[in-house]
């Protein structure tokens, strides 16, 4: 194999700057702009192939590159591995070396295990978007919530964005709290102690709070995360039921934050455990638009990585 | 308006650091004047002759077997032992037969204490589901629902990684989590502290170590996680030495020990006596003697009862198959009376010490204080006789003993809810 230091990858946002990420957004803005009047430019990755890896269940997500990718032209095939059989990096990297001899231009790949989409970009010779790998990084979901902030702010810095949920055990909460705060945003992140890591408070611009009140008011964003039922009874949390009524985002606690703020979720959602129905379908939520510039911002990440790889 | 003139009392109030003769008054309940020159008209006028008045004792640790057992106490029963024992605050354990791990059974406990009009009874949350061991019990809502602590009662958790999540958990819910801190396979099977004695007994075995491998495991959780740990029972010096050092090292932690563990050693089981057999065991003379120094430097927070019921049937067994634990609620005080500390540091941890430990307004005399007294003659005797002994479960460790200090009236917020016989009511 060669070396493959000159390809681009998207394997997190950690380390990127407003610089390296103000490009995806503005890109991705008018993405979803003629996607929305069915105007994508089919061309743009005409003849390129990207491969959907996917070693772990996933209809959004999949979903969503799939239709960015043909939505620019390009040839899409999805490959959704068992989970069991390939949890070993044996495996991982013989599949890279099948993959590289198919000679794709792009693979998004999400897998359970932490690192494993930067394992796979040293051994080929495609671009590598991590599509979420373990508890680590979910780069294009953070792309999306901040695409879909700026779109209502007109910013996206200088915000005060409250996160609440199972912080622990989340990859989008990583990849946020990276592109937040290289854009300079005030973070507040809230949850029981065994989903809210301590070390996390020793981020300059992260404030952590066991009581979600605290951390809603006044907050331009509310952003709430997936509690999976598996925690419950696990002995991380005690039950649904307490979940909810500690921590979930009702209309009580959301009108702690500023009037108009934002109610985000990266779904998928469980109702009446971290996030109230009332909430998740009031005016207030973008949910429904986060899934719209999710296509966007893939569109964006795809065409970015291609063109930096084979500059025109 | 009712009104009650005690004259000529000793009033000894640990919280303030009074221990002086005086009178007090109690208005409608409360606690109204202290060192009243004259009584007001109409008042009940109680003449103490030199007794002691202090604050009704505060017991941070008693099983009432309700709901589940009542037949060895209930409720009811044991408030009355409760009040006949001086004691008119009360922290109930939660592993029943429901354990106390819902909030309507928080809500129960609550409502049955109140019935009685004798104490209050402050439930304690099961820590985790049934007392199991196992998943963690809703502690957010339980507390919400009044219980004011949490526990498993007479089980410790096994499980290391189960423990420090249950401590991360608890750390953001200002609560204090009661720990019995034996280690759990260590005591499988186990009925006597490991000696010569129990060896030539043939008893099986609990190595004493086994209270401090857990007090360690514990403690060095408590630091990682930030959680208030208490621990119950303390009956070893090894454990005290450790509890101190993290006390002094700003962990955030607390220890009780029961009556039993100073005032009696494994020699009190030599003829297979049933009633002696406790959870921990009865130690051996040298640990016994280091309870007593904890007491004396402080570094042992309160004295509780252990109040643990059980009936003849529970007891009359070849000893491995007999019930652990013995009642506590009525010997408290003339138990504590016996360690030698002097009588205000004695009553502190019989009081304001637990109070304040549980965050429980209670164990002063301060006016404006619910009139929860206790009025005792600390030199008058009396002796322990397991089956004449008020409340429904006879199982005293201490029977036959003579003991000093015999309460005469016991008072929950101003009405007289134990008088002594022999004395007009």
């Amino acid at each position: 194999m060669s070396p493959t230091h000159h390809i681009p990858h998207l394997l997190g946002i950690e380390g990127m700057t407003e610089k390296d990420i103000t490009p995806f957004l503005d890109l991705a803005e008018s993405y979803a702009l003629l996607s929305r009047s069915r105007n994508a430019p089919r061309d743009v990755l005409q003849g390129r192939t990207v491969i959907n890896l996917f070693f772990e269940d996933s209809t959004r997500t999949r979903t969503s590159f799939e239709l960015a990718a043909k939505r620019l032209g390009a040839d899409v095939v999805n490959m959704t591995v068992a989970t069991s059989s390939v949890n070993k990096g044996e495996t991982l990297l013989d599949t890279a070396s099948t993959l590289n001899a198919m000679h794709c231009d792009l693979l998004v790949i999400r897998h359970a295990q932490s690192g494993a989409p930067a394992l796979l970009s040293q051994k080929v010779e495609a671009s590598v978007v991590n599509a979420g790998d373990g508890m680590h990084e979910h780069p294009t979901q953070a792309l999306l919530d901040g695409l879909t902030i700026r779109r209502h702010f007109g910013r996206l810095s200088g915000l005060k964005i409250a996160i609440c949920g199972d912080i622990a055990h989340s990859r989008v909460a990583r990849s946020d709290i990276h592109l937040l705060r290289a854009m300079g945003n005030d973070i507040h992140l809230a949850g029981p102690p065994t989903l809210l890591p301590n070390a996390l408070g020793t981020l300059e611009g992260v404030t952590l709070h066991h009581n979600i009140d605290d951390a809603l008011k006044a907050a331009d964003v509310a952003m709430c995360l997936r509690v999976q039922r598996e925690r419950m009874g696990s002995g991380l949390v005690p039950s649904a039921r307490e979940y909810f009524s500690l921590f979930g985002l009702d209309r009580r606690r959301l009108a702690l934050a500023k009037p108009g703020a934002l109610v985000m979720h990266p779904g998928p959602m469980n109702r009446g455990v971290e996030i109230a129905s009332a909430v998740a379908d009031s005016p207030q939520s973008v949910i429904s638009e986060q899934v719209e510039m999710g296509v966007a911002v893939r569109m964006a990440v795809l065409d970015r990585l291609s063109r930096m790889k084979n500059p025109a | 308006m009712s009104s009650i003139f005690f004259q000529n009392v000793r009033l000894i109030d640990p919280a303030s650091g009074r221990d002086s003769m005086g009178s007090l008054l109690v208005e409608d309940g409360l606690i109204t004047a202290i060192d009243p020159k004259d009584p007001p008209k109409n008042a009940r006028l109680i003449e103490g002759n030199g007794a002691v008045l202090c604050p009704g004792l505060v017991d941070m640790r008693a099983r009432f077997d309700e709901p589940g057992a009542e037949y060895r106490e209930n409720i009811d029963s044991g408030a009355q032992a409760a009040v006949a024992g001086g004691i008119t605050t009360l922290a109930l354990l939660p592993d029943t037969d429901p354990a106390i791990d819902n909030p309507a059974l928080v809500h129960y406990i609550r409502r049955r204490g109140e019935e009685t009009g004798l104490v209050s009874i402050h439930p304690y949350g099961a820590l985790t589901k049934g007392c199991a061991g196992g998943d963690m019990a809703e502690i957010g809502l339980l507390k919400q629902a009044g219980a004011i602590g949490f526990t498993d009662g007479a089980r410790a958790i096994a499980d290391t990684k189960q423990m420090r999540n249950l401590l991360a958990y608890s750390g953001f819910l200002d609560t204090v989590i009661i720990l019995h801190p034996e280690d759990p396979s260590l005591a499988k099977g186990g009925c006597a502290t490991a000696s010569p004695q129990a060896v030539k007994m043939g008893l099986p075995q609990i190595p004493a170590c086994a209270e401090a491998m857990m007090v360690a495991r514990d403690l060095r959780l408590a630091a990682l996680t930030g959680a208030r740990i208490h621990f119950s029972h303390i009956s070893t010096g090894e454990a005290l030495s450790l509890i101190a050092a993290a006390k002094q090292q700003g962990i955030r932690v607390t220890c009780d020990t029961a009556p039993p563990y100073f005032a009696m050693t494994e020699a009190d089981i030599g003829d297979f006596r049933t009633y002696a057999k406790l959870s921990p065991p009865l130690r051996q003379e040298a640990d016994r003697r280091a309870i007593l120094a904890g007491l004396a430097d402080g570094t042992i927070d309160a004295i509780a009862s252990d109040h643990s019921p059980a009936d003849a049937d529970d007891k009359r067994l070849p000893f491995a198959q007999a019930r652990a634990g013995g009642t506590g609620l009525v010997t408290l005080l003339g138990v504590t009376l016996q360690a030698g500390l002097p009588l205000l540091d004695a009553l502190r941890l019989l009081t304001i010490a637990p109070a304040r430990l549980l965050g429980l307004p209670a164990g002063t005399l301060s006016i404006g204080a619910a009139a929860d007294l206790c009025l005792f003659a600390p030199e008058e005797e009396w002796v322990v006789t397991a089956g004449s002994l008020p409340g429904r479960a006879q199982n005293t460790p201490f029977d036959g003993q003579t003991l000093k200090g015999r309460i005469h009236r016991t008072f929950y917020h101003g009405r007289e809810v134990f008088t002594a016989e022999g004395l007009s009511a």
